[in-house]
């Protein structure tokens, strides 16, 4: 990848070389790649699919709804990923939540709702974060039987049956209103977003965080306590899918315990195209947001080109593939 | 400089077993503030083990550690640091993907913010850039840019920044396992001369090596460490290289 960039641009200016080569010393192009990925897919589509409403408003208002609780689901995974865990329990999580709000919002009301939907995300991220430092397993073992746990718990909710939400509070707040001509969903997905920038840039745990997964004992010889830094990773993953569900129960409407289950491969697409490592240490929230939406335009864009839902997780999968062949071939050369 | 007669840090009797294998065996050694002290000993003599133990990263089974005269449990690397002791591991304990200001602050890092910003450990950035490039200026550490990953520098300058951290904030003790092991002759020299500027500062510093040039280029006393036992402690200035290579390979012993 980094030859080749150095050689695609025949005449560059002086100054753009110069910057060029020192991003190349320093790796960094690869943090560029997904800007660039969104760009082409953005260009592409508009140009093959310009009189099937790509680019109407609504069809990008649309896309933006749809990339919202996967940039959420993704800002935390980015977290989890960076400090060299994983956490594949989130898609059972939007569901559990989900079901959790609509039942509690009927009888208690808009906070309740909200607050025990959260501590779904919290309880649920609590246990994978303690399995995985007190027993030793990895996150990757513990998120998957929790997987099955929490999907076996949402499906014994309500029989397998939408549980509609009533509350007009709730709905509003968290994904069915907005805010002049701006839907909350992309606001809250802003403000998460933000808080996840400024978590893992500007905080000490986010260096904190990153440190535990580029080296772990490294990060335990200066000090670092790295069991607790791994839990808070795995409960930040887990809340942040929580959180997902309850933009997508505001949204819809329900509580459902399907919603949120086909979300994982579309969440780690995002972050791993985004820039963060999947073995840890490095970590891009913009990227990550920037990542879910390029999947919910991958997604927008088959549709319209007519392809079926098998076709999308097909074409799911060889994305996720050549983003993490790209991201293992950049750990090789460093 | 006058060593004080207090000594820095006094290990006795220090026990470390690892399932059936015996690492370190009844080991007491003796640290003095300004004095360079050389642990010598065969891969697997326990050299490592003795370190970790010190650092916190091992607990002892048996045998007791003492700092300024006073007993001290050591039960984590962040109490070991709190305790003025500062370790550049072999294993080089640098985090690859952060640049060299967020490594040399790792776990200390400066906040701003009051208060509230200490609490939620909001960084200041520049400040630790500031402190990072005076603290590098000071040990005549030269490092091209400080806002590139650690990965991205040489081997020498990524042992600097892992050796410039130890000093920065080594207070009182610092050990230095194998410091020197993958450097150039000009960078080994500047690691010496590092060594010898925390000795006139009046930190003990302990140095793992199997190098005896910088043995005798820097050490005052030489501890030799066989099977797990403390086999010979000597004065460096008394012996030849050839006296220790012997004590080092069992050949012979003074205790």
């Amino acid at each position: 990848m980094n030859n080749s960039t150095g050689t695609a641009l025949m005449h560059p200016a002086p100054t753009a070389r110069r910057w060029l080569e020192q991003q190349r010393e320093i790796g960094g192009l690869r943090k560029y790649v997904v800007y660039l990925a969104f760009a082409l897919i953005l260009v592409t589509f508009a140009v093959l699919l310009r009189d099937d409403g790509f680019l109407t408003s609504s069809n990008l208002i649309n896309i933006g709804r749809q990339a919202a609780p996967v940039a959420v689901m993704a800002v935390g995974m980015t977290f989890a990923l960076a400090a060299a865990e994983i956490d594949l329990s989130v898609g059972s999580v939007v569901a559990l939540s989900s079901l959790v709000a609509a039942r509690v919002a009927a009888s208690n009301g808009f906070i309740w709702a909200s607050l025990a939907a959260l501590g779904v995300g919290l309880a649920v991220g609590l246990i994978n974060g303690l399995i995985t430092v007190k027993v030793r397993i990895p996150s990757f073992l513990v998120t998957l039987g929790m997987l099955g746990i929490i999907s076996g718990i949402a499906r014994n909710q309500n029989n397998l049956q939408s549980l509609p939400i009533r509350n007009d509070l709730f709905l509003a707040v968290f994904g069915g209103g907005s805010l002049g001509p701006v839907s909350t969903l992309l606001i809250w997905t802003a403000v998460i977003g933000a808080l996840g920038y400024f978590v893992l840039n500007h905080l000490r745990l986010g260096r904190h965080v990153l440190s535990v997964g580029a080296n772990r004992d490294a990060a335990k010889a200066v000090g670092i306590n790295t069991d607790r830094i791994r839990v808070i990773a795995l409960v930040m993953s887990a809340t942040a899918a929580s959180f997902a569900g309850v933009m997508l129960a505001s949204r819809l409407a329900i509580g459902r315990h399907d919603l949120g289950e086909s979300d994982l491969l579309t969440v780690i697409a995002a972050v791993v195209i985004g820039g963060t490592s999947l073995f840890g240490g490095k970590a891009s929230i913009v990227g990550a947001v920037t990542g879910a939406v390029i999947m919910a335009m991958l997604n927008n864009g088959l549709i319209l080109m007519g392809l079926d839902v098998a076709d999308q997780m097909i074409a799911r999968g060889v994305i996720i593939i050549v983003a993490v062949a790209l991201s293992m071939r950049e750990q090789r050369d460093s | 400089m006058t060593a004080s007669s207090q000594p820095a840090l006094l290990v006795r009797g220090i026990s470390k077993s690892f399932q059936a294998v015996h690492a370190l065996d009844g080991v007491s050694i003796e640290l003095r503030h300004g004095q360079v002290t050389a642990l010598l000993g065969d891969n697997g003599a326990g050299k490592s083990t003795l370190v970790k133990c010190i650092a916190g990263v091992y607990q002892p089974d048996s045998g007791s550690i003492e700092i300024d005269g006073k007993e001290v449990h050591i039960s984590s690397a962040d109490q070991a640091r709190e305790l003025g002791i500062e370790t550049v591991h072999q294993s080089l304990a640098v985090i690859d993907t952060l640049d060299v200001p967020e490594n040399l602050f790792l776990n200390r890092e400066i906040t701003r913010g009051g208060r509230i910003g200490a609490a939620i450990g909001l960084l200041d950035k520049k400040q630790m850039r500031a402190d990072c490039a005076q603290t590098l200026d000071r040990l005549d550490i030269r490092i091209p840019s400080l806002r590139r990953p650690i990965s991205a520098l040489s081997g020498g300058q990524r042992q600097a920044v892992a050796i410039g951290r130890a000093v920065a904030w080594g207070q009182r003790i610092v050990l230095l396992d194998e410091p020197a092991a993958a450097l150039g002759v000009e960078q080994t020299a500047r690691v010496l001369d590092l060594i010898r500027n925390l000795r006139d500062n009046g930190v003990a510093v302990l140095l793992i090596t199997h190098n005896m040039e910088r043995v005798t280029a820097v050490c005052d006393k030489a501890i030799v460490l066989r099977q797990g036992r403390k086999s010979a402690e000597v004065d460096v200035k008394d012996v030849s290289k050839d006296d220790l290579v012997a004590y080092i390979t069992g050949a012979r012993t003074t205790v």
